[in-house]
């Protein structure tokens, strides 16, 4: 044992595993809304509340339509990070593993939906 | 030998004994906003949903949305957007090893509650 160094005992053991590419994806991706939220609140805020030929016409624009789709994306990739991390303490055993996937499924299922919706409204 | 007593030794006073502390509240809130979006997230793609649909499907979208009760779901939504976004430029500042402090902490504490109830309002004004 003494012949161990503290880091060769602590590697491959608890948070030495992983976690920094966790932390990094949410950092990056933070930053990445701290641009994009402003926008969309603005941009989708304005057509809220239009009727049907108006918002066709704003989100056929290319601004809206490529804010609207980044932040949808970003938003669920930053989503389920967040969520994971709330699973991860609060869920343990098979329910967690349930949990961790469903919710994986509904980030990338309601980010290809809002994307392909925008698509076709921008098209 | 670390855990030959697991399961059965004294643990550290746990939540239920400490009183509320703007600290440990703007950070609970933080988690609570963060995760409560996923509400109007998804509302937001069903409209998006229904614009690409059809004019009768997004008359329905919309008016569940532009309701009185989507109107409290989006202006609670957007309260809980502004404030998940300063809590998270809080946490970028911290990340950089500056303002963790206690004295530094609640005043960004009381920042984060002060700007997104003012961003809310801006919000609510302009958009």
């Amino acid at each position: 044992m003494r012949f161990l160094t503290d880091r060769k005992r602590a590697v491959g053991l608890g948070a030495a595993k992983s976690g920094v590419e966790h932390f990094w994806a949410m950092k990056v991706s933070s930053v990445a809304l701290l641009f994009l939220v402003p926008l969309f609140v603005i941009t989708f805020g304005r057509t809220l509340g239009a009727d049907y030929e108006a918002v066709q016409a704003y989100y056929a624009r290319p601004f809206p339509a490529i804010v609207a789709a980044l932040t949808l994306v970003v938003g669920f990739k930053h989503f389920n990070d967040g969520v994971q991390v709330l699973i991860e303490d609060y869920v343990h055993g098979i329910a967690q593993k349930i949990a961790l996937i469903a919710m994986t499924c509904i980030s990338y299922a309601a980010a290809a939906t809002g994307v392909f919706a925008i698509a076709k409204l921008a098209l | 030998m670390a855990d030959v007593n697991r399961g059965n030794r004294p643990l550290s006073p746990h939540l239920t004994v400490y009183r509320p502390q703007l600290t440990s509240m703007t950070s609970i809130l933080t988690r609570i906003t963060g995760n409560a979006l996923l509400v109007a997230a998804l509302l937001i793609v069903w409209w998006f949903l229904a614009a690409a649909t059809s004019p009768e499907a997004f008359a329905r979208a919309d008016a569940v949305i532009t309701s009185w009760f989507g109107d409290l779901v989006m202006l609670l939504s957007v309260w809980a957007l502004w404030y998940h976004t300063l809590a998270g430029v809080r946490h970028l500042i911290w990340d950089t090893g500056a303002g963790l402090d206690l004295p530094t902490a609640y005043k960004l504490g009381y920042a984060v509650i002060g700007g997104s109830f003012l961003l809310t309002l801006l919000t609510v004004i302009i958009v």
